[in-house]
């Protein structure tokens, strides 16, 4: 269980990258949020945009349809 | 000895340089020339994401571009007739925006945007808003606005000041990515 969910469901581009952008900045550095996102985009973005960031993924899959990201803040 | 201390010192210069260098974001510079809805659309999306790239992203909205700053109430800008037939056929604000193609006076953009309305496709509106609340840099074109007749009461609030071409080229020169759409 990440500290921090974002529900980013029904979301088109760009709002699931600028939803966990904004959650991550909040965040305080070591914790995990996770996003959920329907957006099948998201599945290039939003491990493009971690990577950038220098964000870790820690860990992504797919659950009734919706697409769960955990990231750690660094 | 000394050489080594040398090198220490050379070395910290260049961590700290690079230091520097990480701290200063990058730039992102995006040129909006178009009053087009398909046009605006992408040129809002690639502005927010560049802010949420952690970008210090700039948008420079010139020529009909500058339509998407304008308020909804603007009516008929400008002192002079062909400044206001021109306001007449160009509306401002995001929401009066028409497509470059298949604009079908105005069924074309009332379609897109009730698709947009179903499958959750944040608006120019609620984009430009997003924009500035991540603090994106909106420029409108002095240039333009004086061809216009637009005044600042003619555009929505909290704008940057009205820039030229010379801080567009300073600007560009430094960004990593500047696009004209």
């Amino acid at each position: 269980m990440a500290d921090i969910t974002i529900d980013a469901r029904n979301l088109q581009c760009p709002m699931p990258v600028l939803k966990i952008a904004r959650a991550m900045k909040e965040a305080k550095s070591g914790q995990t949020v996770e996003l959920i996102a329907t957006d099948r985009g998201a599945l290039s973005d939003i491990p493009a945009w971690a990577d950038d960031m220098g964000h870790s993924l820690k860990e992504q899959f797919e659950e009734n349809s919706e697409l769960h990201f955990i990231l750690e803040k660094t | 000895m000394s050489a080594e201390t040398t090198d220490e010192a050379a070395l910290a210069d260049a961590v700290e340089e690079s230091l520097a260098e990480e701290e200063k974001p990058e730039k992102m510079v995006l040129i909006a020339a178009s009053g087009d809805l398909d046009k605006a659309w992408p040129v809002m999306i690639l502005a927010t994401t560049g802010a949420a790239y952690g970008m210090d992203v700039t948008v420079f909205f010139t020529f009909w571009g500058l339509s998407i700053l304008k308020k909804p109430d603007s009516g008929l800008t400008g002192e002079d007739w062909r400044q206001k037939m021109l306001a007449a056929f160009n509306r401002g604000s995001p929401d009066k925006l028409g497509l470059s193609k298949l604009h079908f006076a105005g069924m074309g953009p009332m379609m897109m945007k009730g698709l947009a309305d179903k499958y959750n496709v944040a608006s120019v509106q609620e984009l430009l808003e997003l924009a500035q609340e991540m603090g994106v840099k909106l420029w409108p074109c002095q240039m333009t606005m004086d061809l216009m007749g637009i005044t600042q009461d003619d555009i929505i609030d909290g704008l940057d000041r009205p820039a030229g071409a010379g801080a567009a080229i300073s600007l560009m020169k430094e960004a990593s990515i500047s696009l004209f759409i």
